[in-house]
């Protein structure tokens, strides 16, 4: 800050001289000779440094002494220029004075001359002057004005003083004065700095200049943002400069949160991963370890009615299918979760159906035998309890009706009958189905199906939500919630696609014919035990070693058929005064699907294209591949076969394939309001004239008649008298 | 999803149920590499599956340096040999609109579909059949550019504009927030705006230039219908799926840099979605 400028050693030296004369001329005005003798002590040092200087120094000739003089300014003036102060400049200019006012004692020859010379100086002040800028200054001359020009915003005193510095600055006593006054004088070179620095400063003050809209100055995040970029060193900085720059300002605004305070963002998050922690505590004990005691080790191996999911999704993650290997632990965890709340004899993991806010994973169930009727009853009520209240309602509005005075004609429209749903652990019902949002959320029992339901289930095409109590606004209007609606679908997808390689099952003992049970097969099955795997090569080549093994539901609703019209014992207590009306409807036809563990080969096509594609799951390595088999029908359901083992999935949205686009039911046809005939037709109110036209007319009418009664009188009268 | 982290997007996309068998992830992963080399692209991007009667396509992308230039749709039947396809024009697109139902599986399979043109000669105009005859590379390449137009998407701040026109991968991207991740609106269309001229000066205001240049998925139609947002595990991975082309799924973990789309379907578009809200 504030170079002195770059010392010229012929400039000051001259100025120096030339100032030397001029400023003796005005000390010597100021001198006075009383002070001259006050400082002896001082002005003997002086000399006597003075004399140390001249003797170390050459003695040149009096004709060298403005040289001799030029040389100390020299000296003087490359070392001490940035000094300068008030106080020093009376010392040095009484030393000075001191110097040529005072004689010395131990003056050399030499220095009685220099001193006579000086005295001479000072005498012939202005005629030295001009003979300092006499012709041996005259080529500098030039030079020493303009270079004196050049410092004309120097404090002339200043320079000065750097003249008279080198008598004094070179003693070492006074050498701590220099720093001194170098201090002393940056206070004063501030008032007037070099433009450059001037810029300089104006430019930083400028950047500090904190932003209208925060705090954040742009000399601050220029700052941040380079020390950003060298603490990362990131790759070819310059190309992401803007984003960096982005990301400093953002970090400014958004600092780190406090560790102690939560995160709240995160909250929902940890609280799942708390719940999940939960599954993979052992038992009733917590996370116990393997190293408890073989007791406990025995009592665990237990077989259980979790199935082994890892093993399944394991095959099918050959297949390319199938959730990831941790998700299908997190669903076999939350499977052993249910296993150990629900008295359940069989479990499968069905398959995962999306939604469009939450997904559901489907579990399929048997309960042990006699468990499920009392929970099932509970949910009976629920179900029917509407149906049966309305039968009542009907019931009582009758004989409400009755009891009025005006007799509301009874509407001649019966509901066609509801067609009874399939008892638990038969047909469509012959699982039970619990669904969970994610694992470590609690299992939720889905209800049974319906013959409406899944009659309905086919006419419309909806996505699930998520949430199990949501409506599903449709037309024709479902007869349900989402829950119903999931429960149709699954017994859709269950029935269509649930397959098993041929053999694997075998019908029971032979119980009766067939005749029996009116044409409807066999509805039980059960696993051979003779039954070794059909090599996978002819598994995927041929579709007819594949076979059903769930029932198919008729269009009726159920897999089993039912005459909707056959009495059952409610029916037939309302129906006495209906029974006339019955006969007059049509009989049903029954119903007839393909029997149980029909072989795949038989289903219908679809456009030409077959239902099912098989594929080997890795022809590089056809030796230890998987069979697959993917339905067209239902996009998502999977099955795998290898070997001895097999199994079903299904993971989608839930809905069936159709080539052509789904067209909803459309509303039924308008009803006939009544017979229109001439008693009920509107006619116009006949106007006066016509009244009395008619009026008149019969009044022809009658007197015509009583004419012809007066003349039959008279032809009687006539007669008589005559 | 990029072919450089395909493992790990693989085990976040697998939530949609469908994913790759072991081989076939280890025949992609080289492959992939090799693709990459020969091409000299800058990006590859797995595309996805669509699935045939008789056999898979396995289709990947590669990108060159700007992100929204035109990509290069390659396809396998083995995820080892690839071939590449030539660009979507609306000469294809209008051929393959009369197309339905499943892909075969076999691209020299021709669809057959019969037409009515009208034949001007001389004087008469009159009606003929004609058999038109789609290959079914033909087919693949327009539903593949349909998809990418329709559905394919990115999060808000993974590309960036620059000044000159291209536009980059966003390195300092680091994830949406969780907040974020769950509106539509931080998502956008993998492609060039469209519907972003159309924007009023008010709501153009709003935006910044270098993150904004794409459409969000908004103003998609049906609004609010056609994308299913999901969290999954746990709060830990945001999923959105498209319910116009079923079988895309995009997964993101928020805070983190990890995002991706993968098509696994039939390659047909959904028309009863209307139907099925």
């Amino acid at each position: 800050m504030g170079d002195p400028p770059p010392p010229n050693p012929e400039a000051p030296s001259q100025q120096s001289s030339s100032r030397r004369g001029s400023q003796a001329q005005a000390q010597r005005r100021s001198w006075d000779p009383s002070q001259a003798q006050a400082f002896p002590e001082e002005v003997q040092q002086a000399l006597q440094t003075n004399l140390r200087w001249s003797q170390g120094g050459n003695l040149p000739e009096d004709e060298n002494l403005p040289l001799y003089q030029a040389e100390e300014g020299i000296m003087g003036g490359v070392e001490y220029q940035p000094s300068s102060a008030g106080f020093p400049l009376q010392f040095q200019t009484r030393t000075y004075l001191d110097e040529s006012g005072i004689p010395v004692e131990e003056q050399t020859t030499d220095l009685m001359q220099q001193l006579q010379h000086l005295q001479q100086l000072q005498q012939s002040q202005g005629g030295f002057f001009q003979q300092l800028e006499s012709p041996v200054y005259q080529d500098p001359g030039a030079n020493v004005l303009g270079q004196y020009s050049m410092y004309q915003t120097d404090d002339p005193q200043f320079m000065q003083n750097t003249e008279h510095g080198p008598y004094l600055r070179d003693d070492p006593a006074l050498r701590f004065s220099p720093s001194e006054m170098g201090f002393m004088n940056f206070g004063m070179e501030m008032p007037e700095p070099q433009p450059r620095e001037l810029a300089v400063q104006n430019a930083k003050a400028y950047l500090l200049q904190t932003s209208i809209s925060c705090d954040l100055s742009l000399y601050e995040h220029l700052v941040n943002l380079l020390t950003k970029i060298l603490n990362q060193r990131p790759e070819d900085p310059l190309s992401i400069l803007e984003s960096l720059n982005r990301t400093t300002q953002w970090e400014w605004f958004h600092p780190k949160m406090d560790t102690l305070r939560n995160d709240p963002e995160m909250q929902p998050t940890y609280e799942m991963a708390e719940k999940q922690k939960a599954l993979f505590s052992r038992g009733g004990g917590g996370g116990g370890g393997g190293g408890e005691g073989e007791q406990e080790m025995e009592e665990e191996v237990v077989e259980t009615a979790v199935p082994n999911i890892m093993e399944a999704a394991f095959y099918f993650e050959q297949a390319g299918v199938g959730l990831s290997s941790v998700e299908s632990f997190r669903i076999f965890l939350a499977l052993k979760q249910l296993v150990e709340q629900q008295p359940i004899h069989t479990c499968r993991f069905w398959g995962k159906i999306l939604g469009l806010q939450r997904s559901y994973l489907v579990a399929e169930v048997e309960f042990r035998e006699g468990e499920e009727e009392a929970e099932e009853e509970e949910v009976e009520e629920l179900m029917e309890g509407g149906e049966v209240v309305e039968a009542h309602g009907e019931e009582e509005g009758e004989e409400d009706e009755e009891k009025a005075v005006d007799v509301i004609p009874k509407p001649t429209w019966k509901p066609p009958p509801a067609i009874p749903k399939e008892d638990s652990r038969t047909g469509a019902n012959k699982y039970l189905y619990f669904v969970c949002n994610e694992p470590g959320r609690p299992w939720t029992r889905l209800p049974h199906v319906t013959p409406a339901q899944i009659v309905h289930a086919r006419k419309i095409k909806k996505f699930f939500t998520g949430h199990l109590d949501a409506p599903v606004i449709s037309y024709p209007p479902f007869p349900g919630n989402e829950a119903n609606y999931l429960r149709a679908q699954i017994a859709r997808i269950s029935a269509a696609t649930h397959i098993s390689p041929l053999g694997f099952y075998q019908f029971g003992e032979e119980e009766g014919d067939e005749e029996e049970e009116g044409g409807a097969g066999r509805d039980s099955f059960e696993e051979n035990p003779d039954f070794e795997g059909i090599p996978v090569l002819e598994m995927v080549d041929s579709l007819a070693n594949w076979v059903h093994h769930m029932q198919h539901i008729l269009p009726q609703g159920r897999c089993t058929w039912v005459n909707p019209l056959q009495k059952t014992e409610e029916e037939e207590e309302l129906g006495e005064e209906e029974e006339k009306a019955d006969e007059g409807i049509e009989e049903v036809e029954q119903e007839v699907g393909p029997p149980l563990l029909t072989p795949l080969s038989e289903d219908a096509e679809i456009m030409h294209l077959s239902p099912w594609t098989t594929r080997l799951s890795c022809t590089l390595c056809p030796q230890y591949s998987v069979a697959v088999v993917r339905s067209n029908l239902w996009p998502g359901a999977y099955t795998y076969a290898s070997g001895k083992k097999f199994e079903n999935l299904y993971i989608g949205w839930g809905h069936k394939y159709s080539p052509d686009n789904f067209n909803p039911a459309l509303p039924a046809p308008i009803q006939q309001e009544y017979p229109s005939g001439p008693e009920i037709t509107e006619m116009n109110d006949p106007t006066v004239e016509e009244e009395q036209a008619l009026k008149a007319a019969q009044e022809q009418a009658l007197a015509a008649a009583e004419e012809e009664e007066e003349d039959e009188e008279e032809d009687e009268d006539e007669d008589l008298e005559d | 999803m990029d072919a450089e982290s395909l493992l790990l997007s693989l085990e976040l996309a697998s939530g949609s149920g469908q994913g790759l068998s072991p081989d076939r992830r280890a025949s992609l992963l080289t492959s992939l590499l090799l693709v990459k080399r020969d091409y000299r692209y800058d990006r590859v991007l797995f595309w996805g599956r669509i699935l045939g009667i008789v056999a898979d396509y396995y289709i990947a992308q590669g990108l060159s340096e700007d992100q929204l230039a035109p990509r290069k749709t390659l396809y396998s039947l083995n995820c080892t040999d690839w071939s590449l396809l030539p660009p979507a024009t609306e000469e294809t697109m209008a051929q393959t609109a009369m197309v339905k139902g499943r892909f075969m599986g076999d691209p020299s399979h021709e669809y057959e579909h019969t037409e009515i043109q009208k034949v001007n000669e001389g004087e008469k105009i009159f009606e003929e059949e004609v058999v038109v005859q789609v290959k079914e590379e033909t087919r693949l390449v327009s539903i593949i550019d349909q998809i990418d137009q329709a559905v394919a998407i990115i999060p808000r701040g993974a590309l960036f504009k620059t000044p000159f026109g291209p536009s980059n991968v966003n390195r300092t991207f680091e994830g949406l927030s969780l907040s974020e991740a769950k509106k539509l609106s931080s998502y956008f269309h993998f492609r060039e705006a469209i519907d972003l001229k159309n924007k009023t000066l008010l709501e153009k205001a709003d935006l910044d230039p270098s993150l904004d240049f794409m459409d969000s998925l908004e103003h998609d139609i049906p609004k609010a219908g056609s994308w299913s947002i999901q969290m999954e595990r746990g709060n830990a991975l945001v999923v959105l799926r498209s319910l116009l082309w079923p079988g895309l799924t995009f997964y993101h973990a928020p805070r983190t840099k990890n995002y991706g789309y993968i098509y696994v379907g039939t390659g047909e578009k959904n028309l009863d979605l209307p139907f099925m809200l």
